[in-house]
């Protein structure tokens, strides 16, 4: 019996030099960062506060952390697409193989999706919701750290599939009968099965945790309708979640079975209906783009309310049109395979829902525009990315409704056009947001502010880029230029793919000024270095100091009202420095931190390696080991600590100096 | 300035939505019962594959001719008892009797037991005959959906021991507490997964 | 803070606190539920083993049963009920009732129409055998 399954050194790509050097680039570069930590004494440090941390700020943190980095490869990836189409036209090959194309695009979207997009959004979430709802923590502190470590576990496998053995090389969707073993006989299929069957567990935890808080866990007087609009679209998006993962979680699973145990469920033969994995993934597929939108749809609102110094214009329809699109959301999948054969009484029920899903979001737009309208609106670095957005997403959103006619979808599905709308929507949607988003909770988060200057260019780098970049490849959908080609042999699509790769680079020269901008402002900091509200703003996170303590807050606020710190600010400067009535502070209690998430996701991973290169018995160890994990923590004794009252008056007694000044 | 203000003691809040922070056990009872619904969305998805799958036999065996229907009616049975029985060990639980919580424990845990004893009688007993899921789609989907649900309960047992030696060792503690709350949610939850079961699976299989 | 007059986690029973409740009336809950589940699964085999039912009507009456009974184990197993202290437990179950529902009968409806465009099996096996 072979031990180590199908590994062996032919599993390492020792032939293909790209792969090689970067693998090389990454394992220098870790092996760096881990001996200066070590040396520089941080680890027990880094152990205390972050990897066993079960503090909601610190788990947003690394969510973010981990998507920046990831988004580099996924980045990269786009870079290295965007060359090979500019050269490879007329005869030409490029210079990617088409066995290593198909993986570059395959990890590319896998990449964007799960281990940028999502980490984002999730990571925003992560820091800000229960600051918002004026608590402590998210519901299930430990359970939170679970998530984030399973999250990073499915990075860490796609991140190996780079250098021990292959990616898939399905397209990120990885539809059968492609991706079933007679066809995808590599572990390339089952690296991005594994990747995100456990990142997935991941997630959907993540989206109990949240649904759980912001249903159960407000502040005293935080009725639904005072709660701020990122609260309920992050409530819409986890609902989304909840709903849509476990379909995702059962649709890999029976791939799974089909490549593991010879089902057939997607199978050629045995009477297996591959249209059926088509069918069932989009019905996850589609929800999860809303779940990636909507926490943006509620930064917007959030920074556009703000830095337009009034109320958010109609938060009630906000809150309605935020429950319509979810709702909604589960009512259009099949727009995404319309040439699959369905008759078009099918076809038009879809079209004609994925038009109206365009209605709660447009209501969206209008009040973020009637927002600004009247208001003193600052044009700081969120606000411009929200402007951004508000351009780029409605043309994004134009050509989804024109591919929503079935008719118009059967000439632009799998064309460039298809892969320009969305983008156009996920860029102009989801990255803005986060940037958005970044920039604007970053104070709240370290305590000085993002440079300014730096930020404002990557924001132009990014929006220019952005369009030249994307609209070409609108012209190219329409001219005919189909997705994931390798080399093509029309010569008048060149011109409109070296623009584009014009504009990708664009982007990279935003994707450097945000690191600049980071670099810079760790630098300067203590120029930059702000109280808890340097926005002036409206929720009840900038009540908090920057950073905030562990706990939240030394009292839970009473809230009265929506907008509850900007109107508490407001009578306060009326009633002329009344004196503040002695606060009674208590001991707080805490969730104790936990190593649970860490070791977990190290058994994960171990599991999950071993499964894709058929290593029996080590999978066994690996399942066996998170089961002995979790079963350890189950006995654990103490859930908490109790941080004394005297510290928590101390710390609010520095807070309270720092702002008087 | 400080924008926090404490709660006035005697204060009523208006309504359910503003009471503030819900205690820990309704937090976690609620949080179990989300996770209980998007594992009930994950059943439904092969719920779907396999009426989708129902008549793609490849010409091999059909549900008519494999299914039992005098077993699947012990199975259910004891599926049904042992939900009962918990009900039983969740009295005793809230009037923390250890005994009773003992004896109601081990009666859901020896029908649960039973249950999967026939269910895996069931699927050895196909396989032998030649009706194993790499025969045909609808045999796939048949063991995936049942096999997928004969795991949970397996999954359940084992909590429900390790939940014992949590009584055991530390009493009726409130997180000990709480997880026998979520594991009563999951085992009548299961209960009613095997109602769809069964319905569709064996007695809709058989009908038609 | 709050008190559990406003709101009640799955699976508990009432308002009163655990230890004062009387066994009995819990106990009674769950035999009801019992026999009632009982009868109903009864019925559903009596359902598709029964000569005396139209066909095509059997599936709709199994899947009643079927409904009903789910209904018996979240009312008497799960103690759900439609009281103001339940609503976010009743709303998250009717989300998860119309997700099922969605992905099951939207499912059905879409692979039968898919399916329905396929080439038929004899026309298939012709084009393959002229290869």
């Amino acid at each position: 019996m072979n031990l180590l399954g199908k590994l062996s050194w032919s599993s390492i790509p020792f032939d293909q030099p790209i792969i090689m050097g970067t693998g090389a680039f990454v394992v220098l570069a870790i092996v760096a960062i881990l001996s200066w930590v070590t040396l520089k004494g941080y680890v027990p440090y880094l152990w205390r506060e972050w990897i066993t941390s079960v503090d909601h700020k610190r788990v947003g943190v690394m969510y973010f952390l981990l998507a920046l980095v990831m988004l580099l490869r996924g980045f990269a990836d786009a870079i290295m697409m965007r060359a090979q189409q500019t050269v490879a036209a007329g005869g030409a090959q490029g210079y990617l193989p088409p066995e290593h194309f198909d993986q570059i695009f395959s990890a590319h979207g896998t990449i964007m999706i799960f281990f940028v997009a999502m980490p984002l959004v999730i990571g925003l979430m992560n820091f800000v919701l229960p600051l918002q709802l004026g608590v402590r923590d998210v519901a299930f502190p430990t359970l939170n750290s679970v998530s984030f470590w399973l999250t990073a576990s499915g990075v860490l496998l796609i991140n190996v599939s780079l250098v021990i053995g292959e990616f898939a090389k399905t397209g990120w969707i990885a539809y059968p009968p492609l991706s079933e073993l007679q066809f995808s006989p590599g572990v390339g299929v089952d690296y991005y099965l594994w990747s995100l069957q456990i990142s997935g567990v991941g997630t959907l935890l993540t989206g109990i945790n949240f649904v759980t808080t912001i249903l159960k866990l407000r502040a005293p007087g935080m009725g639904y309708m005072r709660m701020p609009v990122f609260c309920w679209t992050s409530l819409a998006a986890n609902l989304l979640i909840v709903a849509a993962f476990p379909v995702l979680t059962a649709t890999l699973a029976m791939l799974l079975l089909d490549r593991y145990l010879g089902f057939h469920f997607f199978t050629v033969d045995g009477q297996g209906n591959a249209m059926m994995y088509v069918n069932l993934f989009w019905v996850w597929g589609h929800p999860e783009v809303y779940i990636l939108i909507l926490p943006a749809f509620g930064v917007f609102s959030e920074v556009v309310a703000t830095f337009s110094g009034k109320p958010l214009f109609g938060y009630r329809s906000m809150v309605a049109a935020t429950m319509a699109i979810c709702v909604l959301s589960f009512l259009v999948w099949l727009h995404h395979f319309f040439t699959m054969g369905a008759s078009a009484d099918v076809n038009g029920f879809f079209g004609v829902m994925t038009m109206i899903i365009a209605v709660p979001t447009g209501v969206k737009v209008f009040n973020w525009l009637f927002t600004m309208y009247g208001g003193r609106v600052r044009f700081t670095v969120p606000v411009l990315w929200s402007l951004g957005f508000m351009v780029t997403f409605v043309i994004g959103g134009m050509t989804g409704v024109l591919m929503a006619v079935p008719p118009a979808d059967f000439q632009l599905h799998n064309s460039l056009f298809l892969v320009a709308h969305f983008h156009n929507v996920i860029i102009g949607g989801v990255v803005f947001g986060a940037m958005a988003g970044y920039n604007y909770w970053f104070p709240k988060v370290f305590g000085f502010k993002l440079d300014e200057r730096w930020g404002r260019a990557s924001f132009w780098c990014w929006l220019i880029g952005f369009y030249v970049a994307f609209m070409p490849l609108y012209v190219l959908g329409l001219m005919g230029m189909t997705r994931r080609m390798q080399h093509y042999d029309n010569p008048a699509w060149q011109p409109w793919l070296i623009a584009a790769a014009i504009g990708a680079l664009i982007i990279l020269g935003g994707i450097v000024c945000q690191i600049v901008q980071l670099v810079v402002s760790i630098r300067d900091r203590e120029l930059l270095r702000v109280s808890g509200d340097p926005w002036n703003g409206r929720t009840l996170e900038w009540s908090t100091a920057s950073p905030p303590p562990a706990w939240n807050f030394a009292v839970l606020p009473h809230v009265a009202e929506r907008d509850t710190y900007w109107v508490r600010k407001q009578r306060a400067s009326a009633q002329q420095d009344e004196p503040v009535t002695q606060q009674q502070y208590e001991p707080v209690e805490m969730p104790r931190n936990s190593a649970v998430g860490v070791v977990n996701a190290f058994f994960a991973v171990v599991a999950g390696f071993a499964l894709i290169w058929h290593i029996w018995w080590m999978a066994g160890l690996g399942l066996f080991g998170t089961f002995l994990t979790i079963l350890i923590f189950a006995f654990r004794d103490e859930d908490e600590i109790e941080v004394p009252a005297a510290q928590v008056a101390q710390f609010d007694r520095v807070h309270e100096a720092e702002v008087a000044i | 300035m400080n924008v926090t203000v404490a709660i006035d003691a005697g204060e009523t809040p208006p309504s359910a939505s503003e009471a503030g922070p819900a205690p820990k056990r309704i937090v976690v009872a609620y949080g179990f019962w989300i996770f209980l619904l998007s594992d009930i969305v994950m059943f439904s998805a092969l719920f779907a594959a396999y009426t989708v799958l129902r008549h793609a036999t490849a010409g091999g065996p059909t549900g008519a001719e494999l299914f039992n229907q005098g077993r699947v009616a012990i199975e259910t049975a004891c599926l049904l008892a042992s939900s009962y029985t918990c009900g039983l060990m969740t009295l005793a639980v809230n009037s923390r009797r250890r005994l009773g919580t003992y004896v109601g424990a081990l009666l859901t845990f020896a029908l649960g037991a039973a249950f999967l004893t026939l269910e895996i009688r069931e699927f050895a007993d196909m396989i032998a005959q030649g009706a194993s899921p790499q025969r045909s789609a609808f045999l796939s989907a048949f063991f995936t959906l049942v096999g997928c649900h004969g795991l949970h309960v397996a999954a359940g047992l084992i909590w429900l021991v390790v939940m014992m030696a949590q009584v055991a060792t530390k009493g009726f503690r409130a997180p000990v507490l709480r997880r026998l709350q979520c594991f009563s949610l999951f085992w009548h939850a299961l209960d009613i997964i095997w109602v769809g079961l069964f319905t569709v699976v064996y007695l809709m299989g058989v009908a038609s | 803070m709050t008190t559990e007059r406003y709101d009640r986690a799955p699976g508990d029973r009432s308002l009163l606190a655990d230890e004062e409740e009387a066994t009995s009336s819990g106990l009674l809950i769950y035999s009801i539920g019992m026999v009632l589940a009982v009868v109903l699964t009864a019925a559903s085999f009596w359902v598709a083993n029964t000569p005396l039912l139209w066909a095509p009507g059997i599936p709709l009456g199994l899947a009643v049963l079927a409904i009903a009974q789910m209904g018996v184990h979240v009312v008497f197993f799960l103690h759900i009920t439609t009281g103001p202290d339940n609503t976010n437990n009743v709303l998250a179950l009717a989300f998860g009732v119309l997700i099922v529902l969605l992905v099951i009968a939207g499912s059905l409806v879409i692979m039968a129409n898919l399916n329905g465009s396929m080439m038929p099996p004899a026309e298939l096996m012709d084009m393959q055998m002229k290869y």
